[in-house]
């Protein structure tokens, strides 16, 4: 009737994940119960839950990103005590539960931290910096979140009734095949990703049309802002690649349950093949997660250095490089596997090229703060404190592309450190950013600078604390995922390296503070012109936060940094263009359809995870009769009146004109000198 | 999503025109409509469709020769049953096409008469597929034989998938078009589904060519 | 309809109004049905009969395929090189590009490491 589901699944008899999961399910029902008892609920449901509306879409991603990078850093932080104490010692955590805890800690960060981080940001940014008033499929929008929501849901529940996998974060065969994990573990793994997998190459398919097919008259592919150009390339790039993850669990997942031969070590299955499918997969998905955070930087840099980004031309140019080689690298993730010279050699000189376009961007930032007037925001922080750590990690992937020296380091330390090195320099300092640069925009006020600051420093000291040791630990032997050793060489650099993940540590509850001081105070951060860091890109044109429609009328643009071309026309003139005729808009209806999919997305993972055959067949067809319904709508959009337009664009001008007038009167002379 | 654009200059009074490019592909006329949006969104999954068979290809190109003592391709393959299907197939697809011209000419008779005939060619195709699987099942060369054989049915096995999902949408398009006529959206939606259908005819010139013609000559 | 912009894949025209339109519309499906019929009796043809020379049996059905694909494409999916197909093209064209390179990708990584890996009781019987 249940499966293979007993209350054996829940760990009675293992006091961490019992306590945790205890403690986490007190809190979310006191959560739930406080939402419902404030009457919180309906507002919730129609102004986030169904909604499909491109910014509350991203920032429900974002979200999700956050508070799912507290589950990860746990992680972190059990890993990193674990291996501080382990020293000739058994430490606290045992080896069937470490291995779940690094295996999670794995998953949890690039699928349900990074991919949302990058995804929400690409979802609220894009469509505002394309000048136009969503995505192009809304619903879809919705849905590919709730599903990633499920997935991370999924995952998370393991924690309660089950086990998590315990081959790392890739569950390499035969290790995850039936007869080495007879367990739940891998499935979960498995079904978690094949749900948010699906959404996530919606989302791809969303955005690439949403920038190929939808952008504000007049503007050419040359006029984009770069940000978009790099969501264009991750986007292309899952397109391409998540249907291989989709296809290699599928295999995977045939394997365990039917008993297919793909992967298996006897009737002919080849375990290497795995490994090969996955990291075609593998290898664009780290591109994936970086490209956004390259078109953040972009932004971000060229709006704090007061200059155009320098070598638009050459950034496309090398961003498109960058999307194509990364298909053609995959193999180094598995030089020791056995390829042998000649293809180690192609993969390895491919993997060494493609660190050049990479090297052209980070040129083009320097030269784009040389000779501007640099303004040392929280944004901008994040941006220089990326150049410096992604190069170091960059030439450690060069040095690791050489296979001879990958023969020394393969999943030693050094690894750990590379790679870490250039997602959190790169993909997670990007990802803070565009966080801070963005918040204002969405909501209305802004984050407090100090205590940004002071997060980005713990970060950044923290994580050179926590992983040049690492560094070294790769040089002197120590191999990756170990839950005990005995080399005493290496157990000062791993007592370090727990330092470091405490001053890690000390910056994320900052930037908890931060969020909670930030919107205590709000009253008084508020921005009410929509433009507070002096922007570029037509994002910075509309109200913060802006209508559901986006822009009252769809900008023409007539040149790069449409928006800066604006501004200066009203500086000079000291007044804004002229009033535009305020039309009706019609915007998407909401709709539950995202949050039921997901629903019937998490009974029916959950149903064959355990075995539950019956809830499976339940589940799958709640899900097509969800889409049958939703196919059956009649009305899609509801209407939007000129006047209440008027009104709101309006209200906006006003205050950009209080601006204005003020700052010409502070400065008169400033506006001619900036045209000059 | 026509709308007055603001004046690019204060300077020059009545405002410039719009200076895009009619050029297609440099998309500077604005947001494309919605039938052109939607046709291309659908064309993008198409290709992520594609290449997540390309990775079953791919698989089954490798494992091919992992027969582990059991059958190999040129034992198992029956070529009259393969040009039966692909000959439903492509039938199949011609009726959709004469369907996606009822549809452009409004003709409610003519939609329904070729989707239908669409349709019962597309079932015929699984019925015989069925047969196959079931045969070579009974034999003894299931999926759980060798790798081989795992390769063969999860490639031609997704494809059947794909088609039983396009026989239900075919049904669901057949039920939409009688209840709601020849509404845009439903056209789009239409567009959608005959895109779906004749790459579904593509893959199998794969399948038929590379999986079977092939594996029965090696 | 098109203003000036790009075809939806799957049209190819503007929608066909009147009896011309039924006609181009039948005449050119027609004729892709003919040329895809050629086409797979080839192929069974050059598959069942030794009219070609054996080891190159599978690179003439793998051109014959190609050749089918492009018909499918030209005439059912009304794909083209015209300008206002650009986009549709470019998209094709990358998705082609994906699978060359992990088909034949990793069928020359996995030919080198069966190779290499080969176990040892199998070395021994070669």
């Amino acid at each position: 009737m249940f499966g293979k589901l007993t209350w054996q699944a829940i760990p009675f008899d293992q006091p961490i994940p019992l306590v945790t999961s205890a403690v986490l399910i007190v809190v979310l029902t006191g959560l739930l119960l406080w939402v419902v008892v404030k009457g919180y609920v309906p507002y919730l449901w129609k102004e986030w839950i169904t909604s499909v509306d491109h910014k509350r879409i991203g920032i429900m991603y974002c979200l999700l990103a956050l508070v799912m990078l507290l589950r990860g850093f746990s992680d972190a932080l059990m890993m990193r005590s674990q291996q501080a104490l382990a020293f000739n010692a058994p430490g606290y955590l045992p080896p069937e539960h470490y291995d779940q805890i690094f295996s999670a800690h794995g998953t949890i960060m690039i699928f349900f931290v990074a991919m949302p981080f990058v995804v929400g940001l690409m979802n609220f940014a894009v469509p505002l910096q394309l000048g136009v008033r969503d995505v192009a499929f809304p619903t879809l929008n919705s849905v590919s979140f709730w599903l990633t929501a499920a997935g991370a849901l999924l995952v998370n529940v393991s924690l309660v009734v089950g086990e998590f996998a315990r081959t790392g974060w890739l569950p390499f065969p035969p290790l995850s095949e039936l007869t080495y994990s007879p367990g739940v573990g891998v499935d979960y793994y498995a079904w978690s990703l094949e749900i948010s997998g699906i959404g996530t190459l919606m989302a791809g398919i969303n955005m690439v049309t949403t920038i190929l097919k939808m952008r504000a008259p007049g503007m050419t592919y040359s006029r984009m802002p770069v940000f978009c150009w790099t969501s264009l390339a991750s986007n292309l790039l899952i397109v391409a690649a998540f249907p291989i993850l989709t296809a290699s669990l599928a295999m995977l997942l045939l394997d365990r349950y039917v008993g297919f031969h793909f992967f298996t070590n006897e009737a002919g299955g080849n375990p290497m093949m795995f490994m090969n499918l996955i990291w075609a997969w593998g290898h664009p998905e780290v591109y994936i997660l970086v490209l956004p955070a390259f078109g953040v930087f972009s932004e971000v840099i060229s709006t704090f250095s007061s200059k155009p980004l320098f070598g638009y031309r050459s950034m496309v140019i090398a961003t498109m490089a960058i999307c194509l080689l990364s298909f053609l690298v995959w193999l180094h993730h598995f030089f020791t596997m056995g390829p042998g010279g000649d293809v180690n050699g192609f993969f390895g000189i491919m993997s060494m090229i493609i660190a050049i376009p990479t090297g052209v961007k980070l040129f083009n930032w320097l030269f784009t703060m040389y000779g501007g007037r640099v303004r040392y925001t929280a944004p901008m922080m994040w941006a220089i404190g990326f150049m410096v750590t992604f190069a170091l990690g960059g030439m450690t992937g060069v040095l690791l592309a050489v296979p001879p020296a990958d023969f020394v380091l393969h999943n030693s330390l050094f690894l750990v450190a590379h790679f870490h090195n250039v997602i959190i320099g790169g993909v997670l300092f990007g990802a803070f950013a565009g966080y801070s640069y963005w918040f204002p925009k969405a909501f209305g006020f802004s984050l407090d600078e100090r205590l940004g600051k002071a997060a980005f420093w713990c970060w950044f000291v923290g994580f050179y604390v926590a992983f040049m040791p690492l560094y070294v630990l790769g040089l002197l032997g120590m191999t990756r995922r170990m839950q005990h050793y005995t080399q005493p060489e290496w157990y000062p650099w791993v007592l370090v390296a727990g330092v470091g993940a405490l001053i890690i540590l000390t910056g994320i509850i900052l930037q908890v503070v931060q969020l909670t001081v930030s919107i205590r105070t709000r009253a008084r951060r508020r921005e009410l012109t929509g433009d507070p860091w002096d922007g570029r890109t037509l994002e910075w044109a509309t109200s913060s936060p802006p209508p559901a429609y986006n822009f009252a009328v769809l900008a023409n643009v007539d040149s790069e940094e449409p928006y800066w071309g604006m501004k200066l026309r009203a500086r000079e003139n000291l007044q804004l263009s002229a009033e535009p005729r305020y039309e009706a808009i019609e915007v998407p209806r909401n709709s539950p359809t995202g949050f039921i999919t997901a629903f019937f997305a998490v009974l029916t993972g959950f149903s064959l995870i355990w075995h539950i055959w019956w809830l499976v067949v339940l589940g799958l067809i709640g899900a097509y009769a969800t889409f049958v319904v939703l196919a059956w709508r009649d009305i899609v959009e509801t209407t939007i009146p000129a006047e209440e337009v008027a009104r709101e664009d309006r209200a906006n001008r006003a205050a950009r004109l209080e601006a204005l007038r003020a700052a010409g009167r502070a400065e008169p002379r400033r506006a001619q000198e900036a045209l000059a | 999503m026509n709308s007055v654009a603001l004046p690019a200059d204060s300077a020059g009074g009545e405002g410039s025109r719009h200076v895009h490019s009619h050029a297609p592909g440099h998309g500077a006329g604005g947001p494309a409509s919605k039938r052109i949006v939607v046709g291309y969104g659908f064309w993008i999954y198409l290709i992520s469709d594609i290449i997540m068979f390309s990775a079953l290809f791919a698989a089954y190109a490798v494992l091919a020769p992992a027969t582990a003592g059991g059958p190999s391709a040129r034992q198992i393959f029956d070529p009259d049953s393969v040009a039966i299907e692909t000959a439903c197939l492509l039938a199949s697809s011609f009726a959709c096409g004469m369907a996606s011209i009822a549809v452009s000419q409004r003709s409610m008779k003519w939609t329904q008469i070729s989707l239908l005939i669409s349709g019962l060619l597309g079932f015929v195709f699984l019925l015989f597929e069925l047969h196959e699987f079931h045969g070579l099942v009974a034999r003894g060369f299931g999926p759980t034989r060798s790798a081989f054989l795992s390769a063969f049915f999860t490639l031609v096995g997704c494809h059947g998938l794909h088609i039983t999902a396009g026989l239900l949408w075919l049904g669901t398009m057949m039920a939409q078009f009688y209840a709601k006529g020849f509404r845009r959206d439903i056209q789009y939606r239409y567009l959608c589904f005959s895109l779906f259908w004749h790459a579904l005819d593509i893959i199998w010139v794969a399948i038929f060519s590379l999986v079977y013609l092939v594996g029965m000559n090696l | 309809m098109s203003v000036g912009g790009d075809l939806a894949p799957g049209y190819e025209s503007e929608e066909g109004e009147g009896r011309e339109g039924i006609r181009e519309g039948v005449r050119s499906y027609s004729l892709g049905l003919a040329l895809a019929i050629a086409l797979t009796l080839a192929s069974f043809w050059v598959a069942r009969t030794h009219i070609i020379y054996g080891p190159g049996i599978p690179v003439a059905l793998v051109a014959l395929a190609v050749a089918q694909m492009g018909i499918h494409l030209v005439f059912f999916l009304h794909i083209t090189t015209a300008p206002d197909n650009t986009n549709n093209v470019l998209a094709l064209a990358f998705g082609v590009l994906i699978v060359f390179v992990l088909v034949f990708g990793t069928v020359w990584v996995m030919a080198h490491m069966n190779h290499n890996m080969m176990p040892m009781q199998d070395m021994m019987r070669m």
